[in-house]
Order: structure tokens, then sequence, then C-alpha cells
């Protein structure tokens, strides 16, 4: 039966998390934006909201609730938050997620538990190549086999918390098949260089790095899902589809506070919104989120339905990457000199919302 | 509830019904019915009456029948579990209008006069109105008459007037009405009705507005300009002059409490009656627009273009990505449709969505009708093929149900928490 109203658990999860984003994220954003810190007991709180750990396997303590559409619906409050902390606090799905969907026995039994604590547990992916022509089906990154071990070499981009991490997921062109696969990576491994922090247009509280491998050797059974391996184009899907969903959650961001804000600001003795010509932009703005909103959502059904989401996460995250920069770009628009000004949040939801199309990976759901 | 997008199975054959009509009784036609403008789609309105009058007596006999056995009548009212009628009225739309947009709205029922009758009508009014839908061989058309030439989008400066005549227990009407769908159809080609609205009290306002059943055989009625269009060339569009038209006292639609009402309940009923046809129309563009995206991926695949849905943005070709656009935005709008629809069968009130619904749907499908000609280049432009007739035929949905602008507005009223008087 169709419907778009959530479970009553997940209304509970997204209170939670709205209180979370609108109390204690909107008031550091603007602090860690410029700093490029985001306070430790932030995240600690962030992560205590137990998203991760729920969509940890039952056998293994989680709560076995791995739910892309719990999961879009999650992504979309954290990021109307702020997108760098969402990023931040979601960051060990990158890793654990994976492993829950496709890690052999071994592999969920020795690196899950450690996302059951009640510390945050930093881990991370590395997906994106530098350059300006990354394609994920095209990797440069390549993973061979060499004397029962498999040898990394390549260079990844905007790897989140990659210095802290203490396990990170490395995607990788297999040398032998031409398949994308996973490796686990442990923290300290030999030949792996992490340079110094990425400057970026946005997202600058989030540490992302460009890391190196140089011969890194691990074990063959390093492989994400031993010799069965992994469903690559289905992760990316999980991305595509999270990343969709904190763009509307950017979106949503910038339209509410613009929306607030024409109500208030009197010009020629009313309110701007009493304009058709803003109530317009804002009245499209809500038909841009809504649809992108719906787009994420009937992906992520799919997914939990384990059908083929591909077209559906593509066109939904291809949406979203003009959607999110459009709206947060009329948001600034509206609040006009205010909005160039870095006091208001708006044009730091326009350059975080700007980051989309080239975000590929940094989320999953 | 959960979030879902399941489509029940029962739904679904019912759209792949509605889609071999479309195929079979539609689309052969569509071409001839397009150039010869007044021509009646025979074919298609003599294979869907026997379903949709089914369909009515269905609707009625229920009705009429004990709570038991699935009626309304009599009793506490049932709590109601979400229904599927506007889901199956979505898609079936939707395959008809793919099938021809202008065939599609001479459906022989009692069409947008039903919602009217369905929203605000007693259930005396009911059966008594809506039973010609329900039997016979002959087919039968109702229709909606609000727009006056006076009055488009400001349609609370309705002109036509109704006056009672306690003598004769009767309203007499007098105005004009324009751009009526199937108005010709209703009353003089068939023993249908149209619902007229009229003013009782034009220094009221909004609040003197009511809806009249104006029936076919009416003396002072009669048909004035029958329009020729841009699209929807097989739609009957006609203008109906009201000349001291008499129709019994008890055809004024509502209760006898909405009918005295000082407030602008029978208004408001109009505007319900918007809430279930928008997200109609929206179903409708959608047709249109699946029927021009679906044909130049066709024209496409045969010329060896293929569209791919892992490449990323930057290694596309100009031609991949107007396609892959044009399926995003007939997604969204068929999303945003589909949710306005869900609500209204969840019995939610859905006045925002219906309008978001319509606005992006509308606007997404002419586009994509019109990048479809572009695309096609000379092949485009050519009335060999449909696409350019499904170009003309999209633009309508932008125009009618309210305009996209009006549509716009209500949105914006809406998120604004705005009243008509603050955001005019």
């Amino acid at each position: 039966m169709v419907s778009f109203t959530p479970t009553e658990e997940q209304q509970l999860l997204l209170d939670t998390i709205r209180r979370y984003a609108v109390n204690d994220v909107r008031a550091a954003a603007h602090d860690a934006d410029e700093s490029g810190q985001i306070p430790p007991e932030l995240t600690r709180t962030g992560w205590q909201i137990g998203l991760v750990p729920s969509a940890i396997p039952e056998e293994l303590g989680g709560f076995g609730e791995m739910s892309a559409l719990t999961g879009v619906l999650a992504a979309e409050e954290l990021a109307f938050g702020d997108l760098a902390v969402a990023l931040q606090v979601m960051s060990p799905a990158l890793f654990a997620y994976p492993v829950s969907l496709y890690g052999t026995a071994e592999q969920r039994e020795n690196l899950l538990p450690a996302f059951l604590e009640e510390q945050f547990f930093p881990a991370t992916a590395a997906l994106l190549e530098p350059g300006i022509g990354f394609d994920p089906f095209d990797l440069q990154t390549v993973a061979s086999a060499s004397n029962g071990s498999v040898c990394l070499n390549g260079s990844k981009a905007y790897v989140p918390l990659a210095e802290d991490a203490r396990l990170m997921l490395v995607y990788a062109r297999n040398a032998e098949s031409g398949d994308v696969d996973a490796y686990i990576v442990e923290k300290g491994a030999a030949g792996v260089q992490i340079e110094k922090r990425e400057l970026m247009m946005g997202l600058r509280a989030l540490p992302t790095y460009r890391v190196h491998f140089v011969n890194v050797e691990i074990e063959a059974a390093a492989r994400l899902g031993g010799a069965a391996g992994s469903d690559f184009n289905a992760l990316l899907n999980r991305s595509q589809v999270a990343l969709a969903a904190m763009a509307v959650g950017v979106a949503r961001a910038s339209f509410e506070y613009a929306r607030d804000y024409a109500k208030q600001r009197v010009q020629f003795g009313k309110p701007i919104a009493q304009n058709q010509s803003i109530a317009f932009m804002l009245a499209e703005m809500a038909i841009e989120i809504d649809a992108v909103r719906l787009l994420a959502w009937e992906a992520a059904w799919k997914l939990d339905r384990g059908e083929d989401a591909t077209r559906e996460a593509y066109l939904a995250k291809q949406y979203a990457d003009k959607m999110v920069l459009q709206v947060a770009d009329n948001g600034l628009q509206i609040l006009g000199g205010y909005g160039f000004i870095r006091e208001y949040p708006v044009e730091r939801w326009l350059r975080n919302g700007r980051g989309f199309p080239t975000f590929t990976g940094m989320a999953m759901v | 509830m959960a979030i879902s997008f399941e489509i029940p199975e029962f739904v679904q054959q019912m759209a792949q019904m509605a889609g071999f009509m479309a195929q079979t009784y539609m689309r052969p036609h569509a071409r001839r019915l397009d150039e010869n403008e007044h021509e009646r789609p025979k074919e298609f309105v003599e294979a869907m009456w026997p379903i949709l009058r089914d369909q009515q007596k269905a609707t009625l006999d229920k009705l009429t029948a004990p709570p038991a056995n699935g009626g309304d009548k009599g009793g506490e009212p049932k709590k109601k579990r979400p229904g599927t009628r506007n889901l199956q009225l979505m898609l079936m739309i939707e395959q008809l209008a793919w099938g021809d947009a202008g065939v599609y709205l001479c459906l022989p029922s009692a069409g947008l006069g039903g919602f009217a009758i369905e929203a605000v009508g007693t259930t005396e009014q009911k059966l008594r109105l809506l039973t010609r839908f329900a039997e016979g061989d002959q087919p039968v058309w109702g229709a909606m008459a609000i727009t006056e030439p006076g009055a488009g989008s400001d349609n609370s400066s309705i002109a036509t007037t109704a006056v009672f005549d306690e003598e004769h227990n009767q309203w007499v009407i007098n105005g004009e009405k324009i751009f009526i769908t199937s108005g010709k159809l209703a009353l003089e080609e068939s023993n249908g009705l149209v619902i007229v609205w009229a003013t009782v009290n034009k220094a009221a306002g909004r609040a003197g507005i009511k809806p009249f059943v104006v029936e076919a055989g009416t003396p002072g009625v009669s048909i004035g300009k029958v329009e020729i269009k841009h699209g929807i060339r097989a739609s009957d569009t006609v203008s109906i002059v009201f000349n001291d038209a008499r129709i019994p006292a008890d055809n004024i639609l509502g209760s006898p409490e909405v009918q005295a009402s000082s407030e602008d309940k029978g208004f408001k009923g109009a505007m319900a009656t918007f809430d279930a046809s928008r997200p109609i129309v929206a179903a409708s563009a959608l047709g249109v627009g699946r029927a021009a995206l679906e044909f130049v991926k066709e024209k496409l695949a045969e010329n060896g273009v293929e569209i791919p849905y892992t490449l990323p943005y930057h290694k596309l070709t100009a031609v991949q990505r107007d396609v892959l656009e044009m399926e995003a935005q007939w997604k969204a709008a068929y999303l945003l449709t589909l949710r306005s629809i869900a609500m209204l069968d969840e019995g939610l009130h859905n006045s925002l969505e219906a309008s978001m619904a319509k606005v992006k749907a509308a606007k997404a499908c002419a586009w994509i009708a019109q990048k479809a000609v572009e695309m096609l280049g000379m092949m485009g432009y050519s009335r060999e093929w449909l696409v350019e007739k499904w170009m003309r035929d999209s633009k309508i949905a932008e125009i009618y149900e309210g305009t996209n602008q009006i549509n716009t507005l209500i949105v914006a009223r809406r998120i604004l928490d705005y009243s008509r008087r603050e955001l005019a």
C-alpha cells in the first residue's frame, strides 16, 4: 500500500535527531566551520543517538536494523543541522555498513563490535581519487595479488577522518578481475601516507585528507567479503541515496531560514515574503525539495526490498546535486546582503551544497 | 503506517488494463482525431462506457448497502482503512493520457461534475444525480462550469447569477460560462449534467457562490461557442449560455445547511473538488510526458544511443544528459503526484500537496514534450509522428484546474502561512 508516513519508531528517531540538529548542531555549526574543528562532545552526542550501532547485526549485539529508508530519514535530519557534522558522525558507517552487508563471518565478528561502544569509533572509507575526471567504476587505485597477500597502490582524496580512523575501507580496482573491490586497512599499515588536511570551499569543519597507498601489503583475507567479495554497485547506490537525502537536509535548512527571514524582513512597509517574486521563489524551493526527498525515499525503499535501485539512486543523486545548489543559492539571494555575510548560515549552506556532485562515497545508508 | 511505494497488485492490473485500452482504442486514432478536430472518439467511448458505468454503479450500490456489506448507510461510521480509489484513478488516467490526452477527456462519466457531487452532494443528490452514469447503453457525460469571460483564475468574481423563485420553487440561472470540458457532450449529446457555479448574492463575494446542477434538456440553456484549440483537440470545449434557465430547488448542491450558509462553504466545496482533481490533471500530464519520453528513448535506441545510469556526469553526452534530466523530472513529478493521491486516499488534507503535484507535473511534462520535439529534429516537428501533438497536448495541464501561477500562489500561501489578503 502506498504511504508516505514514517513508522512510529522512525518518527521517534527523527524527533531525537531533530532535537540534536536544532539544539546542539546548529549552535555549534558556525564556530566549527570557522575554526575547522567539530567539538568532540558534539560528535559524541550525535554518535550516542545510536544510528550506527542499531544497524549492526543482532548476533553481534546490535539491533540489526539496517534500513536504507531509516537511513535517509536520519541523513536528511542530520544534514539539516550541519553537513560537516552529519558526515563526521556518520563516517563510521562508511566502514561498518559495507562490512555488515558483505563481510565474512570472521570480518564481522572481528571488526563490528567496536562500533557498539559508547565512545565514537572513528572509521572511514576511501573512494574518491584526486584529479578532475573521477569515475567510481574506473578507479586508478589498484589491488594486485602478490605472494598470497594483496598489494594496494594509488591515491585517494577527501577521505573523512583519515588521520584518526582506526579502520579504513579502501576501494580499488582488482587487477585480476577488473572489478571494484573493497579492502580493509587498519590504522598504521605500512605504506599508507596521510597528507595534510584538504582545504575545501565548504565542509570546513570536517577533517578530510588525501591518502596515498604505496605498496601497502595486506592479507588476502582483508578483501571485503573474502572470496565472495562485495557488490560495489549496490554500495555505490547506498552512498548516492545517502547523499541525496543529505542534500535535501541542506536545502531544507536554507529554505526554512530564508522563509522565516522573508516573513520578518520589512521593506516598503511589508514583509518581503508578501511579494510574489519572493513567495514564488520559496514555493519553487519547497516543491523541488519535496521532489528530491521522494526520489531518495523511493530509491531507499527499493534498496530495503533487495531490488536493484541503480536507476533510482542515480536519478535521485543527479537531481539532488542540481536542486541543492539552486535552493541554497535562492536562500542566499532572499537574504540579500545579509546572505553574503558569514555571520548568517545561508552562505555556508551554499558552499556545503555545492560539493554534492563531488562527495561520491562520503556517506552511506 | 510505513513509507511504501508498493502499488497493490490489483491496482497494477487495473492500470495495465487501462494501458491496453489506450493502446487499442486511443493511439490508433490519435492523429485522425487531432486533425479532424470535432470528430468524436467513437471507438474509445464505446469501449469505455460499459466499464465506467459499472464502476459508477458499484460506487452507488455502496451508498445504499447496509454497513455490514461494506456500505455507508446508517449506523456509526466505520473507521476506514485507506482505500485505493484515487490511486486507481491516477494510474488509469496516466495510462489513458499516454494514449491520447484529448481523447481521455472524452471519458463517458460524471467527470469533474462527479467530483463536485461527491465532494458536497447529499446522499439523496448522489443517488438522484449519479444514477444516469450507472445505467443504460448510451454513454452519459458530466461537466463542470466555473470559468467565465471575466472570471478565470479569479473565480470569486463569478457573475452568473442564481435567483430563487419561491412561487415555482425553482432556481433561475443567468449568465455565460466558458471553457467547459465535455459541455456539449453532457448537455446536447447525452442525458448528462453540468455543475454550474453561480452567485446567489454578489455582495457576499465568495460566500454567495454556490454549485447548481443543470441537467440536459433544461430550457434556457444553450451551447455557445465550440472552441478550436492548440492541443487536446479531441476534447469537447464549449461555452454555455444560461438565459432564465430554471432548475428544481433541490438542484443546489449540498445540504440545506451548506446552502444557507453565509460562510463560503459552497466555494470551499469547489476548492475541495480541486484537491481531488489537481492530482488527476497531474496524472494526465504524466501520461503525455511518458509518451514523449518513451518515444524519444525508443528512437535514440534505434540510432544506437543508450542511456547509462552509472556514468559520472562529466562522461555523459549532451543527449544522454537531456534524457536523464527528462527521466528524473518525470519521476519527481510522478512521486509528488503519488503523494498527493495517497493522502487523498488516506483522508488527509492535501491542498498543498495537490498544488505542488500539479505545478510540478504540468511543468515537467510540458518541458519533456518540448524537449522531445527538439531532440527529434525535423521528425519531431513533423505531423507524421505524434511528438508535436504531445507537445501541444501537454501545454493544457499548465493551464486548466488552476494555472501553474495560481497553484504556485497556493503553495506559497501554504508554506508561508499567509491568507489570501496577505499574499495576493
